[in-house]
């Protein structure tokens, strides 16, 4: 996207330049309201070593999008719907707490779900014509032409997730941190598994909108992984992560706004160039701070 | 059918690029790396744009983003098997440096060329010249040559890192050297079956021979097997239906040998859980 006028470095009168147009202003609220879901979301994803899981969703959005394509249905229900059933799928495949085998099973199940998603993803967009254009902002995403209806559905869509996480919240970062005694203590640990799948669907088909299907993971991961560094209090972390989602999707866009390359790249690289600062200075800390980090509290947890 | 040329060289590639695929994907379903093969194959995507993007050959692109990183996630992984969320964020950068290219490519490209993108995305089997397809049973019958010189002392690592290092196999430099034949496999399939649907013929067959046969070499010549007999169906069937992509038929006949398998398996071991049913 080419700007009308190029970056001053004035504040006010960049911040004046890219809220002039209705569709900056649309993409602005969209990414923020994904940036605060997929941070909060993020963080237990990350805690629960559930990448892989989450970048399936993820790609599962891909098939989704281009199948509602195909019917002429909005995109939008078949993110959800997709997300949605992939996490179910995900869910009957998962064996919590299984080591070695069960967990090479569970990665060849999701591996292979995720394969098939894709093929079929192709599939429909192959059957729809395949245009590049179309297909290449499925698959990356663009913050163009976002309605105020998108942003006031996807700010329905997060208060409901981000309520139901809530709720949750407490029971599933005990059978996160340690699932054996929270089963032993009663909580339902395959249940909570099987609804935060569905959360993490919920918030990967948001984010896919904005970001397309494979950058999903820029905000989900990223953030998450840096505030895990940062520090091992859930309260704290899931705040950091969520600031940090809202920085990089802030100054992303506004970059994006006055360059010729796409959000997704910059949304990327600014979450992972403060991933590889946080844990080289992390690093640093640890070798020559009188005590170990935050991080390896978290390291030792999972 | 094998009247046309394009239908012979596709058997000839498919043929030899599934059989690395099987045999290095029981490895990589054996030591739960599904994830950074998932990993490698995006990074293929992003390797081959790069090339484009600078007008050089694919190939090169390809081969060196997808070895160069898996000797990176070796290396910086402990013991070699790197951590899952290391790899996503890794990944993620990667993947945008993919969409960075590929602005670029399609920018400085005219229309015409477009169609590369979703080559590296999809794959083009079909498309293959005569001298593509020989070069690529080459290069794949010379990973399947390494992986089988190491298969011994890798399996025993795989299964029993501790007594491996007992008895002194270098179990760090086998992690990494399988990388990099994982990396070379996962650069040679991308033209195949292209960047998104190397997983498929990674994961499938191999989690399929795991839950079928709980003996090694076993499994290994079972996951070998099933890769290329997906891919013989896969293509009679897109030769077959014509609007049918040749990628998404092989995926689809690797996905349905998964589920047979994991139904085989439920059924066996006589205690139908709902989690084993599923595939």
């Amino acid at each position: 996207m080419n700007a009308l006028t190029g970056i001053s470095l004035d504040p006010v009168a960049d911040f004046e330049a890219v809220t002039e147009f209705p569709f900056m202003v649309n993409a602005l609220w969209a990414g923020t309201i994904v940036a605060v879901l997929a941070g909060a979301v993020g963080w237990f994803m990350v805690l629960r070593r559930q990448t892989f899981a989450g970048h399936t969703l993820s790609v599962i959005a891909f098939p989704g999008a281009a199948a509602a394509a195909l019917a002429g249905l909005p995109l939008a229900v078949g993110y959800f719907g997709a997300c949605a059933l992939g996490a179910l799928g995900l869910a009957a495949v998962s064996r919590p707490g299984a080591a070695g085998s069960g967990q090479a099973d569970e990665s060849a199940a999701i591996g292979t779900l995720q394969a098939l998603a894709l093929g079929l993803g192709f599939l429909f967009v192959n059957l729809y014509g395949g245009q590049l254009a179309s297909l290449e902002s499925l698959l990356f995403g663009t913050f163009l032409g976002i309605t105020s209806g998108q942003v006031q559905t996807l700010l329905w869509v997060a208060v409901a997730a981000l309520l139901a996480l809530a709720a949750i919240g407490r029971p599933l970062l005990f059978a996160s941190v340690d699932g054996e005694v929270a089963r032993a203590a009663g909580v339902p640990t395959r249940l909570l598994g099987a609804a935060f799948l569905l959360l993490l669907g919920l918030a990967v088909a948001a984010t896919a909108e904005i970001t397309g299907a494979l950058l999903v993971f820029a905000l989900l991961v990223t953030p998450a992984a840096t505030a895990q560094q940062l520090t091992a209090r859930p309260g704290l972390g899931i705040a950091l992560s969520v600031a940090l989602a809202l920085l990089v999707t802030w100054v992303g866009l506004t970059i994006a706004y006055f360059s010729p390359y796409p959000v997704g790249f910059w949304v990327t690289s600014l979450s992972f160039g403060l991933y590889l600062a946080v844990r080289l200075g992390v690093g640093v800390g640890r070798r020559w701070g009188p005590r170990a980090g935050p991080a390896a509290a978290i390291g030792a947890e999972a | 059918m094998l009247a046309h040329e394009f239908m012979r060289n596709a058997f000839l590639a498919g043929t030899f690029v599934a059989l690395a695929c099987g045999l290095v994907g029981y490895f990589v379903v054996l030591r739960a790396q599904v994830f950074a093969g998932d990993a490698l194959s995006h990074v293929a995507f992003t390797g081959a744009l790069a090339a484009a993007a600078a007008g050089a050959d694919i190939r090169l692109g390809l081969f060196v983003a997808t070895v160069g990183v898996a000797a990176g996630i070796g290396a910086l992984g402990r013991r070699a098997r790197p951590d899952d969320v290391v790899i996503g964020s890794v990944f993620a950068w990667i993947l945008g440096l993919g969409a960075l290219f590929l602005s670029i490519f399609i920018a400085g490209s005219s229309g015409s060329d477009g169609t590369a993108a979703v080559r590296v995305l999809f794959g083009s089997i079909l498309g293959l010249s005569a001298g593509e397809a020989r070069l690529a049973a080459l290069i794949a019958a010379a990973a399947c040559v390494a992986l089988l010189a190491l298969a011994r002392p890798l399996l025993l690592s795989t299964l029993d890192p501790e007594v491996a290092r007992g008895l002194g196999v270098p179990v760090r430099a086998l992690g990494g050297a399988f990388l990099v034949i994982l990396g070379a496999v996962a650069a040679e399939a991308t033209q195949a079956v292209g960047a998104l649907l190397l997983l498929g013929l990674l994961a499938a067959p191999g989690g399929a021979a795991r839950l079928l046969s709980d003996r090694p070499w076993h499994g290994l010549a079972l996951a070998a097997a099933i890769a290329v007999g997906s891919t013989w169906a896969g293509l009679v069937l897109s030769y077959e239906i014509e609007s049918l992509p040749a990628g998404t038929a092989i995926v689809a006949v690797a996905t349905a040998v998964f589920v047979f398998a994991a139904a085989r398996r439920a059924l066996a071991s006589g205690s139908i859980r709902p989690s084993s049913i599923e595939a």
